[in-house]
């Protein structure tokens, strides 16, 4: 029998995009069954546009920078743009995959993605800009398959 | 050694090829070898791993500089 793996996706920056994505798509090559539940900031990650992720160096001290910057700079307008705009460069320099791309990846392969319907209310996000083949669900909807999972991560 | 088909998954990083060895593999019948050639260091560990997990067969890995060159036996369904 198949294991299983639960994933929860709570964030919605560039970044911490990868960790779900990467954990599924290879999950999936590994034969598991596996599920996202997404929720608040998480449900970003299933919009139909990945355009607008972004990823910024304030509050986010571990952050590699190519030269040291004080947290008034990265205050100014246009920097999360700027460090959003260099990390996609780095990721495309260094063979890492697109978001989309391994999204793709997990769709294919068959990974189940709920969307938190709660979430999707409170933010007035429109299950229009969601991309297809999703699931909405609650908690319970989580615990569902979270219960009989291998292993579950919150992230 | 023999091999059915062939991969290059070189220059790309983790999962990538992992996930390229997987799909490269579902395009094979069960015994067919699959010949990967990979440059990401930590898929070395990955691979062995990726095999371990699945029961495909680790046959042979070649090392040529900071080039892997894997060649992996499909299980039997």
């Amino acid at each position: 029998m198949a294991k299983k793996l639960a994933l929860i996706a709570s964030k919605g920056t560039l970044d911490w995009a990868y960790p779900p994505f990467i954990l599924a798509s290879t999950a999936a090559a590994l034969d598991y069954e596996v599920s996202i539940f997404f929720t608040f900031y998480g449900l970003t990650l299933l919009k139909k546009d990945l355009s607008d992720l972004k990823v910024s160096p304030l509050g986010n001290p571990a952050m590699p920078m190519p030269v040291p910057m004080p947290n008034f700079v990265q205050m100014l307008p246009g920097m999360e743009s700027i460090a959003t705009m260099m990390m996609k460069q780095k990721i495309a320099d260094k063979g890492v995959a697109s978001i989309e791309d391994l999204r793709n990846a997990c769709l294919e392969s068959g990974v189940k993605f709920i969307a938190c319907q709660m979430t999707v209310d409170l933010f007035d996000f429109k299950p229009a800009d969601f991309i297809e083949g999703i699931e909405f669900g609650g908690a319970a909807s989580f615990f569902e398959f979270a219960g009989e999972s291998d292993v579950n991560l919150f992230i | 050694m023999e091999f059915t088909k062939e991969v290059d998954a070189s220059g790309l990083n983790c999962p990538l090829p992992i996930l390229r060895c997987k799909k490269g593999l579902s395009e094979l019948e069960a015994a067919q070898v699959l010949k990967i050639i990979v440059t990401d260091p930590g898929s070395v560990k990955d691979l062995n791993a990726f095999c371990a997990q699945t029961g495909h067969t680790l046959l042979q890995l070649d090392q040529n500089g900071k080039t892997f060159t894997f060649y992996i036996k499909k299980r039997a369904d």
